[in-house]
């Protein structure tokens, strides 16, 4: 037999414990997603209690249900059109007035809704004693108490919430917010006329919906006005009409009136329900304050903890990573050798196997730092950060959030780019993830070291750290541009919560970090398994190259010329001639193998692809070899210099070798500049290029990112080896 | 007075919110509406944004989005009495 079904939504406050008390009643059995749309998380669950089989949606959390961010969007065209079986809300107890404010805008609502009065046990400890039998008396809904992170009260909800269920009882109207004569009697008047005009068709209770015309509320005014037809016309009249009535008779627009009013009938349950004692009243998180914000400790403390988690990140990532590596290198290692040398092979070891080892390398990163992060956002710390940060932030248009991943933009933009979710507007995600990735990341530092280093050596250091500086510089004026353009309209506005201090749950901080990772792994993989193999055709097609030297007729000439010496050597038993005799000849042959490789790099299609962008490569002074490089880059930074070395034919035994090979090719130190500005500034890898698409959820912004980065990188290039050329460079 | 021009450790009660559309709605529905009594916590080091306490608990708030509310009966005020 089948249990029956019910649905259960969590609405309530940011802070209020939803997530914790989410992740007890669920447990392991909970399911990410993404709302349709939007990159906001999804969480579902499904738990079996008391008979039932309860599939409990976590709604993002919201202050109110007006429309003004994503999240309350969500959560409003959930509850009224989802319409749960119960509607669960969660209320921080220790903060019962504001919270109240989105339990009386639910309550307007056709759901059922039930309190959890949750971290009952911090009210107490702040002297807060709420009447929970008064409190359901007055709002006629059931009321629990809950301590959602001592897993308390939680059976007691769930019970309750089936009962109510279960229940045929109609939703009692008279516990709702009543509103001064002059707005009821307006809300009553369209309501009436809505209900004639459009009778049957109207998506929502006809109360509520009234009310939302009233406040003007641009979303439920297309809606009706699409269900409307022909009355659409009519009825938007009639909403003008009473609005500036309204206006009129309080010098007020009616939704700021009814914001006040709603607060005043707070005030009354509060009064009622609320009794607080001036005992224990100290206040820890106040006094951890003090020294996290404190004036002059307060940049100090918050750069260590960013200091402690980079290092977490990118020293303690190392270790996993090598293992990671070297698994990668063993199983490619083993097909080596199992495997006949053969196009599939070939596929198999360069293509898969590479670029997917290219991508979970950054697992261990990505794992790390989402712990910190859950870490921060769990802790309360994240809205500290925020507070110190805002004002430099504010100076590109973005909130004090953003000034994370665009820090983590210097270790790796893929976590970047995912850490990007924890700002709220829209407009600030997009403007962070565009400029992140000129935080120069720590791949395309190989390439630094190389250039710099062979063409600058003494002020290599000074010439790396101007590199960085420009990445900043560059990321905050197109930030500025942004603003000013593509992501007109105001900043996103700084009214922000900042919640008590809280002590984090491993299993919350776990889930959390997991879920992260999980997603990485999924998403990313899929792009970037195609887009290595792609790269790796490119470079591997096509097979029979007409090569300009017999390379194998060399190699066996090669061979046969020491084949005398060996046998002489061998016959005078002289095994440390012969030793070193053979030392040469695989000294030859790899020179031979060495000239073929870049050769074969040359001839395939990526080799061709390079020397037609040759044109475009020579005014930044960069060689078609430098413009294949850069090509290969796509793939992750790192390959630039492996290329390199293919490509200019570099011995690999040979520490310099790279260097003098660049030199001899007739790069200066100029246009080495002008290619590092170039790596600096053009299109990001192709883990990040995935991750981008994925959190921005627009092929449009994923494409502009790669044309903005690469264009402005040419230009930046150009005016670098060209005005440099000017003032008589070299 | 502005609440931009409130010092750390004053209170006051919040006459009027001006500005306009979503950001001033926000600003009511969080809870800083007329009568509302307000404690400023700090300025962050940076002297932006600043926190305040009302309601029972803390927010924080932009300069600029504070010099849009205006308050009253602007006192110095011990922390250990704030409700």
């Amino acid at each position: 037999m089948h249990n029956k079904n019910i649905t259960i939504a969590l609405a309530g406050n940011p802070n209020s414990g939803k997530t914790t008390l989410f992740n007890n009643i669920t447990g392991t059995r909970q399911k990410v997603g993404n709302w349709p749309g939007v990159t906001v998380e999804k969480k579902e669950g499904i738990v079996s209690k008391h008979g039932y089989d309860l599939k409990i949606v976590d709604l993002p959390g919201t202050y109110s249900l007006t429309p003004f961010s994503v999240e309350e969007i969500i959560a409003r065209d959930y509850v009224l059109e989802e319409c749960p079986d119960v509607l669960i809300d969660i209320i921080d107890a220790s903060n019962l007035e504001r919270s109240l404010y989105l339990a009386t805008q639910l309550r307007e609502t056709d759901c059922k809704v039930i309190f959890a009065l949750n971290m009952a046990d911090v009210a107490r400890t702040r002297g807060l004693k709420i009447d929970a039998e008064k409190l359901s008396e007055l709002l006629d809904l059931p009321v629990v108490f809950t301590i959602g992170n001592k897993n308390e009260g939680i059976d007691t909800l769930l019970q309750k919430a089936i009962e109510l269920a279960e229940s045929e009882s109609e939703i009692s109207q008279k516990r709702r917010v009543k509103y001064s004569k002059d707005i009821e009697n307006s809300i009553t008047k369209l309501q009436r006329s809505i209900e004639k005009k459009i009778a049957g068709k109207l998506p929502y209770n006809s109360r509520w919906t009234a009310i939302k015309l009233l406040e003007d509320d641009r979303i439920v005014k297309e809606r009706v006005v699409q269900k409307a037809g022909d009355n659409g016309q009519d009825i938007i009249q009639e909403i003008q009409e009473l609005r500036k009535k309204l206006i009129d008779r309080f010098h007020e627009e009616p939704e700021m009136v009814m914001t006040d009013e709603r607060y005043g009938f707070i005030a009354g349950i509060i009064k009622e329900v609320l009794t607080t004692s001036q005992k224990n009243r100290i206040d820890i998180s106040r006094n951890i304050d003090l020294v996290l914000t404190h004036r002059f400790i307060g940049f100090p403390i918050f750069i260590f903890f960013i200091w402690a988690m980079f290092q977490l990140t990118f020293s303690l990532g190392a270790y996993p990573m090598d293992w990671i590596d070297m698994g990668v290198g063993g199983i490619s290692a083993l097909f080596e050798s199992f495997l006949p040398d053969s196009l599939l092979k070939d596929l198999l070891i360069n293509g898969i196997i590479a670029g997917v080892g290219s991508v979970i390398i950054f697992l261990p990163n990505i794992l790390i730092l989402f712990f910190c992060i859950a870490l921060f956002e769990d802790t309360g710390y994240m809205a500290r950060a925020a507070f110190l940060m805002d004002k430099i932030m504010h100076l590109i248009g973005l909130h004090g959030k953003s000034f994370i991943p665009m820090l983590m933009g210097f270790g790796c933009s893929v976590p970047a780019v995912i850490a990007t979710r924890t700002l709220e507007s829209e407009k600030d995600r997009i403007l962070t993830i565009l400029i992140t990735p000129f935080m120069s990341c720590s791949a395309k530092l190989p390439v630094y070291i190389i250039l710099a280093g062979t063409f600058f050596s003494a002020k290599a250091g000074t010439v790396i750290f101007a590199i960085y500086i420009f990445g900043i510089i560059a990321a905050f004026i197109s930030g500025r541009l942004f603003r000013f353009t593509l992501l007109k309209g105001a900043d996103a506005p700084f009214v922000m919560e900042l919640p008590p201090y809280r002590a984090p749950m491993l299993k919350s901080v776990l889930i959390h970090m997991w879920d992260r990772g999980k997603m990485f792994l999924k998403k990313m993989g899929g792009i970037i398994l195609i887009g290595s193999v792609v790269i790796w055709a490119l470079s591997a097609f096509p097979r029979n190259i007409q090569y300009s030297v017999d390379y194998s007729a060399e190699i066996a000439g090669v061979n046969a010329l020491y084949e005398a010496e060996i046998k002489t050597a061998a016959r005078t038993a002289d095994s440390f001639g012969m030793k070193s005799i053979e030392e040469e000849r695989e000294a030859a042959i790899s020179k031979i193998k060495l000239a073929q490789d870049a050769e074969k790099m040359e001839k395939s299609f990526m080799g061709r692809i390079g020397k037609k962008f040759a044109p475009l490569f020579a005014p930044l002074g960069i060689d078609w070899r430098g413009g294949v490089a850069l090509l290969t880059g796509f793939v992750a930074k790192e390959i630039v210099v492996s290329t390199m070395g293919i490509l200019y034919a570099a011995e690999e035994e040979e520490e310099d070798a790279l260097q003098k090979t660049i030199i001899s090719s007739g790069m200066t130190p100029l246009s080495a500049l002008s290619m590092m500005i170039f790596v600096l500034l053009y299109l990001p890898c192709i883990a990040t290029i995935a991750a981008i698409k994925h959190e921005t959820g627009s092929l449009k912004w994923m494409f502009f990112s790669i044309a903005y980065t690469t264009s402005l990188a040419w230009v930046a290039a150009f005016c670098v080896y060209q005005g440099g050329r000017l003032i008589g460079l070299n | 007075m502005l609440l931009s021009e409130m010092k750390e450790g004053q209170t006051g009660i919040i006459v009027h919110v001006g500005g306009n559309g979503a950001l001033r709605r926000r600003i009511l529905e969080m809870g800083l509406i007329n009568g509302t009594e307000i404690y400023v916590e700090k300025y962050a080091p940076l002297k932006d944004p600043l926190e305040l306490i009302l309601k029972g608990y803390h927010i924080s708030l932009r300069v600029e989005e504070a010099a849009q509310i205006t308050v009253d009966n602007v006192v110095n005020s011990l922390k250990e009495n704030l409700r």
